[in-house]
């Protein structure tokens, strides 16, 4: 018994020794995060940064607002940034601890969640459209009508990333609507197309990349980033942008009201905006970032790549998704408990 | 006596179905592990033996401040649940039964009853107060609902060994002035001794297993090997999480197989 | 006096019985039971706007088990879908109790009828799988029927199917991996009442000419009821309370009620109402458990 106490003791000791130096808690989306990114930053500065997983927006928001996660840094989309400044779960930056505050390519600066950028920091944005397998669906892919009016040699092989405001966002565009919309009689639309859509899907589930490489699903509404990734390793994934609408989103790194190492987190903000940081954090998720001149660190296939650069005839069918009103809400979560009864 | 009542229990198609049963239950378990071996990335393809996935588990920093932190939690779990356990098996067998120790006994094996997922968001907002009041965020929380789910685990065979015990020789040593701490510690301690260890291996693989309450529990960076695989195998499924999977299934079959030779030998 | 100076030992060892089970009632207090008191608190408040609750008393979350407003037209009416997930968890978890007694009955039967050596073993062959982690055995199954996984692979292969049969992301995935989690909790308390029981009893029932299926209704049966119960109960409470397996071969789509409490404290963000629901599956845990006491105790009063 004796022999066990100590080797536990020793055990315990062992693992609180690691946060003797600068520790940062960064609190981020799965598979998101370029661990290269991580090293080079402790190399430089010491710190030993910790990665906690989530895998959607809501779950990062309801664990920050449960209180005493012990987060210094979170991740949120766009339309979450409001929420989490109303409810002061983030604090505003300090420019001035920020030198590279200027590198924020300029279209990223003045931004309508955060003018000025006083609040949150660019990590990386992209689409939400249509990954499909090639070799079994040969039409077009820029539509929606892949996952709400699946084609026959799709129907039970489709996955639908389970983000709410995603997936409603592109039903509601798809009828016509746009996002966040109260007008009942398009909500009604926009649920009848997905109740009668749901039977032909496959799943309603994150980690879609290895399954589209491996064809263990063959279309998933999904991220152009994770389905670039899935492309490099299986040739005949292809990333469609629905004409109907689709969403625009940028997630950006914000720093938590309670946290505890404050110094270590601005210094690992300013480090992200450094261009040749930027680029690694591309390099490994795949998406763009809003950091001037991080073109030039980046792998040269995302220069050119269909999942980065949205055809011009497609761009005006992207849009930020808008924070929804309360009521909005609402209606969302109806709908979307119905669709996952 | 033992071979009349073999070939009169023999039931038409009962044998068929148990050894399908054994193979059923061994199979998915056996390729698991099979594939832990595999050469390539795919856990359904064979592409050769290799040992490729082991280090390569190791070598994720992941992987590695998870394990470390499981086996942490599991050891303090398994002490602490097992050092009351001994206390509350002592102090509800050999007397008389009365209503109080029925209250013991339901409190202990409460949590073999309550569906985990209802303890879990339970201790999600209790433990969320608490971490906002004290702005304590360490490992003592995972500790303390891991000691609380081990308690019955480490309470039956503790409990099955005192019932079976001859008072004898603590009347005796009673009967020699041994003041009860002295018998505790010189003679029933050393006879209760197997089942001590019992419950520990029991609480220490019940708390290496679980999920749903860690999942739940955890503060920043307190990822277990558990919830760090839940999160692999819903994001990327390769053969890593075969090799770590492999090992956790080794060290189970270690932990087992001592306790039946402990609680064996003592029958 | 003898009965005074008893009475004084009798409430000493009372007294030291508490204070032993003491250090154990505290923790189990503060960390199981307890905090299943501010469940049945949260489920009686509002709330918050984002998550979290408002201290505002409210028996909404309690209607909206039942009863959801139409997004519509704002009238009230049965919730279907919560009802269709409470139903597919009872559907589910019945099917898989049925399922695991069907495999579970012959398997203790024959571990129970073999010699004493081999059933040892066979026991531990048992147990082994039982105290593997659960997450592991989940995922076992999902390598194997997953579309790219063992099973299509090697049908695929033999040439039986030309495309891969869909199993995972389906109710009958769920169903298939919950039935192999928890089939050694039926094995076990069955083989620990076959191994009470009297083989001469199935001797006299041959010597009077009832047939196998006689013997085994009329005789073997009824006696190990209790086993019966026992395993089916030890089999039903964790596969309505399911979470993992769910989530890891249900592919999220057809949610169980575990996974339904765990949307309204994540994304559903409606903390009171995922109380609610926890409420309400401890009491059908248990309705479940009295059910047994209560079949436990009559048959003790038989016998």
């Amino acid at each position: 018994m004796k022999k066990l106490l100590s080797a536990a003791a020793l055990l315990l000791a062992s693992t609180t020794f690691a946060s003797a130096e600068g520790e940062l808690q960064l609190f981020n989306w799965g598979d998101y995060t370029n661990p290269a990114l991580l090293e080079k930053f402790e190399a430089e500065t010491g710190i030993k940064v910790t990665l906690t997983d989530y895998d959607s927006n809501d779950t990062a928001l309801s664990k920050v607002e449960a209180g005493g996660g012990g987060y210094d840094l979170v991740v949120p989309s766009a339309n979450y940034v409001q929420i989490y400044v109303e409810k002061g779960l983030i604090q505003q930056l300090d420019l001035s601890k920020l030198p590279n505050h200027k590198n924020i390519a300029p279209e990223w600066l003045d931004v309508p969640w955060d003018p000025g950028r006083t609040f949150t920091i660019p990590w990386q944005w992209g689409s939400v459209g249509m990954a499909v397998n090639s070799d079994t669906y040969s039409g077009d892919i820029n539509t929606s009508a892949i996952f709400l009016d699946p084609p026959e040699e799709l129907v039970g092989k489709i996955n639908v990333a389970p983000e709410m405001n995603d997936v409603l966002s592109l039903a509601l565009m798809y009828v016509g609507g746009e996002a966040c919309t109260e007008d009942t009689a398009v909500l009604k639309k926009a649920r009848d197309v997905l109740m009668a859509a749901k039977p032909k899907w496959q799943s309603m589930d994150y980690g879609a990349t290895p399954k589209l490489a491996s064809n263990d699903m063959l279309a998933s509404v999904y991220w152009n980033g994770a389905v670039f990734r899935a492309r490099l390793q299986n040739d005949k994934v292809k990333f469609g942008y629905p004409r109907e609408g689709f969403p625009l989103w940028m997630d950006s790194v914000a720093l938590l009201s309670d946290a505890k190492n404050v110094d270590e987190a601005y210094q690992f903000l300013n480090f992200i905006m450094e261009p040749e940081n930027a680029g690694l954090i591309s390099a490994f998720a795949r998406y763009a970032n809003g950091i001037s001149g991080s073109d030039e660190f980046m792998p040269a296939d995302m220069k050119d790549a269909p999942e980065i650069l949205i055809p011009a005839e497609l761009q005006s069918a992207g849009h930020f998704l808008p924070t929804c009103s309360p009521k909005a809400l609402e209606f969302y979560t109806a709908i979307w408990t119905e669709l996952r009864k | 006596m033992a071979n009349r009542a073999f070939s009169i229990a023999r039931l038409p198609g009962f044998s068929t179905l148990a050894v399908m049963v054994f193979v059923m239950l061994y199979l998915p378990i056996g390729l698991l592990v099979l594939f832990s071996f595999n050469a390539g990335p795919s856990p359904a393809i064979w592409e050769g033996f290799s040992l490729q996935w082991y280090p390569r588990a190791w070598a994720n920093e992941q992987v590695k401040d998870a394990t470390l932190r499981s086996l942490t939690i599991a050891s303090f779990a398994a002490v602490i649940s097992t050092s009351v356990a001994v206390l509350a098996a002592l102090g509800t067998t050999r007397r008389k039964r009365s209503a109080g120790q029925t209250f013991v006994y339901l409190m202990i094996n409460q949590p073999l009853m309550v569906p985990e997922i209802v303890t879990a968001v339970a201790l999600l907002i209790l433990f969320g107060f608490i971490k906002v009041a004290t702005g304590y965020q360490g490992l003592g929380y995972l500790i303390i609902a891991h000691s609380a789910f081990c308690i019955p685990f480490a309470y039956l065979p503790i409990r099955a060994r005192l019932e079976g015990m001859d008072l004898a020789l603590e009347t005796a040593a009673a009967d020699l002035y041994a003041t009860p701490w002295q018998t505790f510690r010189y003679v029933t301690l050393p006879l209760l001794m197997p089942a001590v260890i019992a419950g520990l291996m029991l609480a220490f693989i019940t708390s290496l297993d679980d999920v749903v309450i860690s999942l739940f529990v955890k503060s920043a960076g307190q990822d277990t090997l558990p919830t760090y695989m839940l999160g692999q195998i819903r994001r990327n499924m390769t053969v890593e999480v075969n090799a770590i999977s492999t090992l956790l299934i080794c060290l189970t079959i270690i932990m087992l197989t001592a306790f039946f030779l402990l609680t064996r030998r003592n029958e | 006096m003898t009965s005074a100076a008893e009475q004084a030992a009798d409430r000493k060892a009372r007294r030291a019985g508490w204070l032993l089970s003491a250090p154990a009632l505290f923790l189990l207090i503060i960390a199981a039971s307890g905090p299943l008191i501010i469940i049945l608190i949260y489920s009686f408040l509002e709330p918050g706007k984002y998550g979290n609750v408002e201290w505002v008393f409210s028996t909404d979350a309690w209607v909206g088990i039942l009863y959801s407003r139409d997004i519509f037209d704002g009238t009230y009416k049965l919730a279907d879908a919560h009802l269709s997930i409470f139903w597919r968890s009872v559907k589910l978890s019945l099917y898989t109790t049925l399922f695991a007694f069907v495999f579970g009955f012959p398997t203790a039967w024959f571990i129970a009828t073999r010699s004493p050596r081999m059933r040892t073993a066979l026991l531990f062959l048992i147990t082994i799988p039982f105290w593997t982690n659960l997450l592991v055995r989940t995922f076992a199954i999902n390598q194997i029927i997953r579309n790219e996984g063992v099973l299509n692979t090697f049908l695929l292969w033999i040439g039986v199917i030309d495309d891969p049969i869909q199993l995972i992301y389906t109710d009958f995935a769920v169903f298939l991996g919950m039935t192999y989690v928890y089939l050694p909790l039926m094995v076990l308390p069955l083989f620990a009442a076959f191994d009470r029981f009297d083989m001469r009893l199935l001797e006299a029932g041959y010597d009077l000419y009832a047939s196998r299926w006689q013997v085994l209704r009329k005789i073997v049966f009824p006696v190990v009821k209790p086993g019966v119960i026992a395993g089916s109960i030890l089999v039903f409470i964790p596969s309505m309370g399911a979470f993992v397996t769910p989530r890891i071969l249900g592919g999220g789509r057809n949610m169980m009620i575990g996974n339904f409490i765990d949307l309204q404290f994540g994304a559903g963000r409606n903390w009171p109402l995922g109380a609610a629901l926890s409420v309400t599956l401890l009491v059908i845990v248990a309705v479940a458990l009295a059910v047994y006491v209560r079949f436990a105790n009559r048959d003790n009063g038989h016998g």
